[in-house]
């Protein structure tokens, strides 16, 4: 793990520097938001199921040993094979190893952020396994050479205009084009022929049935159901959390899901699967990489719940306005900020403050994890835990200082007001003052509320 | 190795005690609607497909000589029986990669669902299970008596107890990764249709 930290706000000018993508970015997200809106308030008992999908993962997380095994022992009697992986590292060395025994050197692989996590890609690539991303949004990063930026629409940060730049280079199409109809075409025949070529397919997993040994797999391009039933090996990768107990189980969380994310009823393609393709093989890989410790801290345990459905990241007004990248983190925005210091808390500290701490991920959320309770919990721990750059610490100092005692509160407005009156321009607006980069202070009014108040009182009386 | 590991895992699992919550009852009630076919009907077009309604498989076959896809195919497929022009066996097939150059394929789908416009198929209406996604155009035929309201009473009909491959196909494939803009016609078919008989 890095050992230097990453602050969100330096990040995020990067992005900001160009303004109109900025907006362009906040509108496309909100388009989805707004979809999901839509599609939430046409269901009559959505809270009602958000409350129940809850209570499901809640219930689950608490048994979550029992489900695992479980689990393990009707997948092992459908015929899949179930491995165990504590981090990264021995996922991507158990993979590599099944892909090896079956001799695979092409291998298409479906959106997996699990897989993100873990660093696959590169680990296979080194061994000499071509690594094919088949989800549209997902190819578009890869060809980049970058990570996706978001959890559900990875290619959200690139405009058509680069897409095509980039076809144009990879794939030979038109130059100069930008039709995204023309453009997927084009990208649907060069994944055919991926699809055809692979000897194995790698695929996420949404939920994993205890109580039938089967995984589920959600998407609206059909690339992991046409990734995995070609080829005769099918690899899952499914990290601890997503298990659910009971099949009618998933009623309540696909209701929840392509509607929470990108507004559908459903997404095209649930797939079941219940065991190898005839004649073929399923490897689960189940997946812990710091799960189990999640779960056992008190305070962040529920952030387990997650599902994945991006509708957080999609509503919060950071990320819509700092893009994906500026938390470097491979799962940004709101339930990135919560999980990427339970994973390193020394290079991530910066992310529960990128939160205006609005609640509007929370009221999203359609499995109820207390997102922005868990940021501001975070930020008194990043505190107490002495990760909290100097300056930043002093600041908090000095302003709960003041704010703890009404007379120094009352001078200190005072004071503002007479500073900000008087203080030469380059000496608010410089190096130091963060705040005011990008905005100007507002004018003092010369009286306070309480003075004002006081002379009315007196008037009046 | 993977027996420590999932020991390790389990323990570690078992060392952390959470509080215990009780698995909620699923209410079967959810969203009924006084016409499940037009709902049905409504949502699937909304989601990029179509929805037809045919009395009898000659029905069928009048219908689909009208959709162009079906006109200009040029290697047609089905596991139903009686419908027109195939040329194509796909029960023949012993390698999936062989299917790549179907057209048009014709299948029966066992239930829809009108909460959200999809139908449930499964291994057991095909021989190969990538005939769903490979093909251009796909065809769905579903008794028209057989439309539950939502996902709750999908769930309580299906049986998971051998190894199976199960589905549920809403529209045609499509993707938005460029831009937010809708393309159908990703991956998978181009169109989706489904006949309700
Ligand atoms: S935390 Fe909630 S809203 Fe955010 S991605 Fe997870 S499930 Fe969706």
């Amino acid at each position: 793990m890095s050992a230097t930290s990453c602050n969100h706000a330096k990040e995020a000018d990067r992005f900001t520097a160009d303004r109109p993508r900025v907006q362009w970015h906040d509108q496309a997200l909100w388009f989805v938001r707004a979809k999901r809106d839509a599609a939430a308030h046409a269901v009559e008992e959505w809270e009602q199921l958000r409350e129940t999908a809850s209570q499901i993962k809640r219930h689950t997380l608490a048994r979550l040993p029992e489900y695992l095994e479980q689990f393990e022992e009707n997948a092992l009697r459908l015929g899949a094979q179930v491995h165990w992986a504590r981090d990264a590292d021995e996922h991507n060395r158990i993979v590599l190893r099944i892909l090896q025994q079956h001799g695979v050197h092409k291998l298409v692989k479906s959106k997996s952020m699990l897989t993100e996590e873990c660093h696959l890609n590169p680990f296979l690539e080194q061994h000499g396994i071509e690594v094919v991303d088949t989800d549209l949004g997902e190819r578009i990063v890869q060809l980049r050479d970058q990570p996706p930026s978001h959890i559900v629409l990875p290619a959200i940060h690139i405009k058509k205009e680069e897409v095509g730049q980039l076809f144009h280079q990879c794939l030979g199409t038109e130059s100069g084009a930008t039709d995204p109809k023309y453009l997927t075409e084009a990208a649907r025949g060069h994944l055919r022929e991926k699809f055809l070529e692979a000897q194995a397919g790698l695929s996420g997993v949404n939920f994993a049935v205890a109580e039938t040994g089967g995984v589920i797999v959600c998407t609206n391009e059909g690339n992991a159901d046409l990734g995995t039933s070609l080829p005769r090996l099918h690899i899952a990768c499914v990290g601890i959390e997503k298990i659910v107990p009971r099949a009618a189980d998933l009623a309540v969380f696909l209701r929840l899901l392509a509607r929470s994310a990108t507004g559908q009823p459903i997404t095209t393609y649930t797939s079941h699967f219940h065991g190898p393709i005839p004649g073929g093989e399923l490897h689960i890989v189940l997946v812990d990489n710091g799960r189990s410790r999640i779960r056992a801290d008190r305070q962040f345990w529920e952030s387990l719940k997650c599902i994945r459905c991006g509708a957080c990241l999609n509503t919060c007004p950071v990320y819509r306005r700092s893009g994906g990248y500026s938390y470097q983190h491979t799962i940004p925005g709101p339930i990135g900020s919560v999980l990427g210091p339970l994973q390193d808390a020394k290079k991530n500290y910066s992310l529960p403050y990128a939160c205006s701490l609005c609640g509007s991920c929370t009221d999203v959320c359609p499995v109820k994890v207390p997102l922005h309770h868990q940021l501001l919990t975070w930020r008194g721990e990043i505190v107490r835990r002495g990760l909290l750059p100097w300056r930043k610490w002093l600041e908090m100092k000095v302003v709960s200082w003041v704010l703890r005692n009404r007379r120094r509160y009352q001078w200190s407005g005072k004071l503002a007001g007479w500073a900000v009156r008087w203080t030469p321009r380059w000496m608010l607006y410089n190096r130091l003052n963060d705040w005011g980069k990008s905005r100007e202070l507002p004018e003092f009014p010369r009286k306070s509320f309480r003075e004002l108040y006081r002379n009315r009182n007196g008037r009046n009386q | 190795m993977a027996e420590t590991s999932r020991d390790t895992i389990l323990q570690s699992l078992r060392a952390a005690r959470l509080e215990s919550v009780e698995l909620p009852e699923l209410d079967p009630s959810w969203s009924q609607f006084a016409d499940p076919r037009a709902r049905f009907a409504q949502v699937l077009e909304s989601v990029g497909g179509r929805c037809l309604s045919a009395a009898d498989l000659q029905d069928v076959n009048r219908q689909l000589a009208q959709r162009t896809e079906f006109q200009q195919a040029k290697w047609i497929g089905s596991t139903v029986a009686g419908v027109d022009r195939v040329n194509f066996d796909v029960m023949g097939v012993g390698d999936p990669h062989e299917l790549e150059q179907l057209d048009f394929f014709v299948a029966m789908g066992q239930f829809a669902i009108a909460e959200n416009g999809a139908v449930w198929v499964s291994d057991a209406q095909v021989p190969h299970r990538a005939l769903w996604f490979i093909v251009q155009h796909l065809v769905l035929i579903v008794p028209a008596d057989q439309i539950v309201h939502n996902l709750h009473q999908a769930y309580q009909r299906l049986r998971f107890d051998h190894a199976e491959f199960g589905l549920l196909i809403a529209g045609p494939s499509k993707t938005a990764d460029i831009e937010q803009s809708l393309v159908i016609g990703a991956h998978g078919p181009r169109s989706l249709t489904v006949i309700l008989l």
